[in-house]
């Protein structure tokens, strides 16, 4: 026996060295203290002052069984508190267009193809935007406007300074008198970093984070911008921690997907003919001959599920999209639900992944499709590699992936037990994972503000930070979502932003944040103990000490060359 | 001329002291004296989300491309801007690329047809990162096709390669230095005190990672210095479109006359994704046409404003597959395979659609849907990188790929 495992050990590091990569570092485990702090870098957006002495007394096992269950941990009130005033997040689509209508709910609104908006305010807004419509149409002058740098730039940082300086009611109706649709990506930012800062579920958070970023939609292509509030909130959210099978399909469902992927205008070629317009529109609609759009049939498979070299064909890809024939929105752009629509389905035998679905179906045919991917091994295997590459390294062992590729299809893809595996595992708290990973823009903002205690009242002016910084939320155009890579954020321009950003903020000057830097007399050493968690190194203290000796240490100017250093860059 | 040698001279002595100015400056002050030494420059233009190269350039002479496109088909040339602009009698051009058209008859644009990477990938990501790594099919590339074409020297300019926008391109990446700017005024620390303090931390540190993209950033910081706080004005009444193509190109303009050592720039524009709504009213207005516009006026912004310049600069377009031959159900096109490319300048044998046209007849489609590929992307961007930026070791810059069939786009 004893025999056998050494064997199968030396198999093992045959194996290990013909992939010629190394991966002993996996095998060195963390110090008690280590781990504290790594699981606080990873588990949440970074620690905030007293968060390692709470897991300590509470014991790192029970906090992580508890951030893996959100629902028993009691949330921080500011972040109701917060939510409160940003309205369109508790709005079903077919509501945020008639508050926040897009200019062609305008046009349809005062054409009397559309009842004006019952609320008063929502009304005057309305003929407001109509006016500007009109204005914009005769004139035709400022057709190329928005994209301007300098001086929209400039426009930009007053703007925020005034928003910043109203109460966050006033501020709302300020944006949304200017331009209704600017609410949404404002309210959804918004809350996206009040509970990133403050939440105290956190890792419900993170998840959220991953799995939007996974089934990517992109808030600025048409109908998106009032899809994707109730995306997150309906589609994603509830399933963070449940069965994947069932965030495929509230994804696959999900109006926001089968727009941003095309899918609702995806019609069998061979029933356009049968069917048979009439209503409104039946001229129009007849002049725009319609077929088969593959778009989400590909990245359904090529990154939801099995990964591009999960196993399938061009021929796979034909046949899933023939599968998903009908599945379509009710008038996106005036906020419509999912409908299946038998008349335009193809109704013909398929073939996906070698598994035939037979002639004559109907919507059960998706459904038939998202079981065969949720369960198919590749599907096991790529989104375990993901959590992987987003939660222990850019290169995680492959024995981990199998650990939790394993757990996924044992589970029947319940993603609380993949996560389970993948913090209990000896991989996820090894010297291998400890700070292998540098921040994204968001963890990296998000983690700035928690580390030094920030208030945060208008949270906009973060938003437009971590844009600049080459993460605009919510607004990744390419389905693959952002990549967790630390090659992906490491390049001199945001370099430059990252210290930037960490100056002004510890210098008190980002709109909407406030920061007290702390008390005057702190050595340099303390405020870096203090924002980082642990000892800085010794280059990075040297050279604050260093420069300091020459001028007037001021405790924002240190905690800001703490935030902007290489040790915070890492988590 | 004058005033921007010595404000260069000056910076350097601001910078470094008297007779320690790095080599890369000296040469970039010796540049500003005589344009002799210049070197060449060769900007990429990425069209990200595969552009309709069929409707960019029109088969027009091709019967078939009105039959597979009964709604999205650019008419052939009339004279209107409702038609194709002849080309060659074959080739048109779409009437948003009009701006175009008179680099194309001063000999300075050259075309390249069915041109595209060999890979049959569809997908966006995959055919992207293949275009980028100059690798298709081999994913476990880590460097982009750019980055290998700059030649080892001694002393780079930290400049050397220069990305416009927040994130370096995978085309960029690797050992060279490259760096990556969204604007070159912002590129500084904002707040003096912290500069220097940053940039020993970052000298210092132990983290490889961090310690490099450190140690490119202030260098480039440095040489941006002697940019900053001259106003840029283009040349002549040349006004660059407000498009973020026309501002990143504005910017690359600025660069190469400020002589700090540019070699290669990147710049990208996206939304060419054109799966519904391709056209509008008619196939020659809408989401397309809009596009290619913005697209072109910002080219011919740029050509203009370097003018003699041109000289020295290649640039050169291109996008990850073409779209179906046939339009799809929702006046749009689906991905594809092969697809087209521009290439500019003065050293360009322009004038001419280069490359051989493969049909579109049902058979002489790519699996029976798309344009079929008759050039390697490789064979263009080698060209280029052989003749223009002068590296021979081509076999460096496209792995497994040792000898690129050069079409004859830049003159010999």
């Amino acid at each position: 026996m004893k025999k056998f495992g050494i064997t199968l050990t030396l198999i093992a590091a045959a194996v290990l060295a013909a992939y010629s990569t190394d991966y002993s570092q996996f095998e060195r485990p963390l110090s008690d203290d280590q781990k504290i702090l790594h699981a606080l870098n990873r588990l949440t957006f970074g620690p905030r002052p007293g968060d390692v002495e709470a897991v300590q007394k509470m014991g790192l096992k029970k906090w992580m069984d508890q951030q893996l269950h959100p629902e028993r941990i009691v949330e921080n009130p500011l972040v109701a508190e917060r939510l409160k005033p940003l309205e369109s997040l508790h709005m079903s689509p077919a509501e945020i267009a008639t508050n926040y209508p897009p200019p062609q709910v305008v046009r349809a609104m005062t054409s009397g193809l559309l009842p004006l908006p019952k609320d008063q305010e929502a009304r005057q807004r309305v003929e407001l935007q109509a006016q500007r419509l009109r204005a914009k149409q005769d004139g035709k002058a400022d057709g190329q406007g928005k994209q301007g740098k300098g001086a929209d730039a400039l426009q930009q940082a007053m703007r925020q300074q005034v928003l910043a300086a109203s109460d966050p009611v006033e501020r709302r109706k300020l944006v949304a008198d200017n331009a209704p649709q600017q609410v949404l990506p404002y309210d959804l930012n918004e809350a996206k970093l009040y509970r990133a800062i403050y939440s105290n579920r956190q890792l419900e958070e993170q998840m959220v984070d991953f799995w939007f970023n996974h089934f990517n939609v992109f808030l600025d292509k048409g109908a998106d911008r009032i899809l994707t509030s109730s995306y997150e909130r309906e589609a994603i959210r509830p399933h963070v921690f449940g069965k994947f099978r069932d965030l495929l399909e509230a994804t696959a469902e999900s109006p926001a997907m089968l727009f941003y992927l095309d899918n609702w205008q995806s019609v069998s070629p061979d029933r356009i003919q049968e069917g048979g317009r009439r209503g409104l529109f039946a001229k129009q609609k007849a002049k725009q001959a319609r077929g088969l759009n593959e778009n989400y049939a590909r990245e359904l498979m090529e990154l939801h599920t099995l990964g591009v070299d999960g196993g399938y064909t061009q021929n796979d890809i034909v046949e899933v999209a023939r599968c998903f024939t009908g599945w379509s929105i009710n008038q996106p752009n005036r906020g419509g639900e999912f409908i299946y629509n038998d008349r335009v389905h193809d109704k013909g035998e398929k073939i996906v992944l070698g598994v035939k679905i037979p002639a004559g179906g109907g919507k059960e045919d998706a459904e038939k499709v998202l079981d065969i991917l949720a369960r198919h091994p590749s599907t096991a295997r790529f989104i375990s590699t993901k959590l992987a590459k987003k939660f222990v390294a850019d290169d995680p062992p492959p024995a981990l992936i199998e650990q939790m590729a394993k757990t996924f299809r044992d589970t029947n893809g319940d993603i609380r037990a993949v996560m389970s595996t993948m913090v209990d595992s000896k991989e996820f708290f090894s010297e291998g994972a400890f700070r292998a990973k540098v921040k994204t823009p968001l963890e990296l903002i998000v983690s700035a503000a928690r580390a030094t205690g920030a208030q945060v009242d208008f949270a906009v002016p973060l938003a437009t930070q971590i844009a600049q910084l080459g993460e605009p939320l919510y607004r990744k155009v390419e389905p693959t979502g952002y990549s967790s890579a630390n090659s992906e954020w490491v390049n001199s321009a945001a370099l430059l932003a990252r210290m930037n950003f960490a100056l002004a903020l510890a210098g008190d000057r980002v709109p909407g944040v406030r920061v007290d830097a702390g008390a005057p007399d702190n050595s340099v050493a303390t405020v870096a103990r203090q924002l980082l968690f642990r000892e800085p190194t010794q280059q990075t203290l040297d050279s604050i000490e260093k420069a300091l000796a020459q001028k007037e240490p001021t405790p924002a100017l240190v905690a800001g060359l703490v935030l902007g250093s290489p040790d915070f860059q890492r988590r | 001329m004058t005033s921007r040698r010595l404000f260069l001279k000056s910076s350097a002595v601001a910078m470094f002291g008297v007779g320690s100015a790095p080599a890369w400056l000296s040469r970039a002050l010796y540049a500003a004296d005589s344009p002799s030494p210049r070197k060449k420059i060769l900007v990429a233009i990425f069209q990200r989300g595969a552009v309709d190269g069929l409707n960019m350039v029109v088969p027009f002479g091709e019967k078939r491309y009105y039959s597979l496109r009964p709604n999205l088909a650019i008419p052939r040339p009339d004279g209107t801007e409702n038609s194709a602009i002849d080309l060659d009698g074959f080739f048109g051009l779409h009437p948003a690329l009009a701006p175009l058209k008179p680099i194309y008859d001063a000999g300075h644009m050259a075309i390249v047809h069915a041109v595209g990477s060999p890979d049959p990938t569809r997908s966006h990501f995959d055919a992207q990162d293949y275009m980028e790594s100059g690798t298709p099919g081999r994913k476990a590339t880590s460097d982009g096709w750019l980055n290998r074409a700059l030649a080892p020297q001694e002393s780079p300019s930290p400049v050397r390669a220069v990305s416009l926008g927040t994130a370096l391109p995978r085309s960029m990446r690797g050992q060279n230095e490259a760096v990556a700017i969204a604007n070159l005024n912002d590129f500084q620390i904002k707040d003096t005190r912290g500069a220097g303090t940053f940039e020993s931390m970052y000298e210092n540190s132990l983290d490889q990672v961090l310690n490099g993209a450190g140690r490119e950033t202030f260098e480039a910081v440095k040489l941006m210095q002697s940019i900053q706080g001259q106003p840029y004005t283009p040349a002549g009444d040349v006004q660059y479109p407000n498009s973020p193509l026309g501002q990143s190109l504005m910017q690359i303009a600025r660069l190469i006359k400020s002589n700090v050592g540019l070699e290669v720039a990147f710049a990208e524009m996206g939304g060419w994704d054109t799966h519904f709504n391709e056209v509008g009213a008619r196939p020659t207005v809408g989401q397309l046409a809009n596009l290619l516009g913005q697209f072109g006026s910002a080219l011919a912004a740029f050509y203009q404003d370097l003018g003699d310049r041109m000289a020295d600069v290649s640039v050169i377009t291109m996008s990850e597959f073409g779209r179906t031959a046939r339009e799809n159900g929702s006046r749009g096109t689906d991905h594809g395979h092969a697809n087209v490319m521009f290439a500019f300048g003065g050293g360009i044998r322009g004038g001419k659609v280069h490359g051989q046209w493969p049909g579109l007849e049902q058979e002489q489609l790519y699996e029976q849907r798309d344009l079929q590929l008759t050039t390697d992307f490789r064979d263009v961007l080698g060209e280029l990188v052989v003749r223009h930026l002068g590296n021979s070791q081509v076999a460096s810059v496209f792995p497994g790929y040792e000898l690129p069939k050069f079409r004859g786009i830049v003159a010999g």
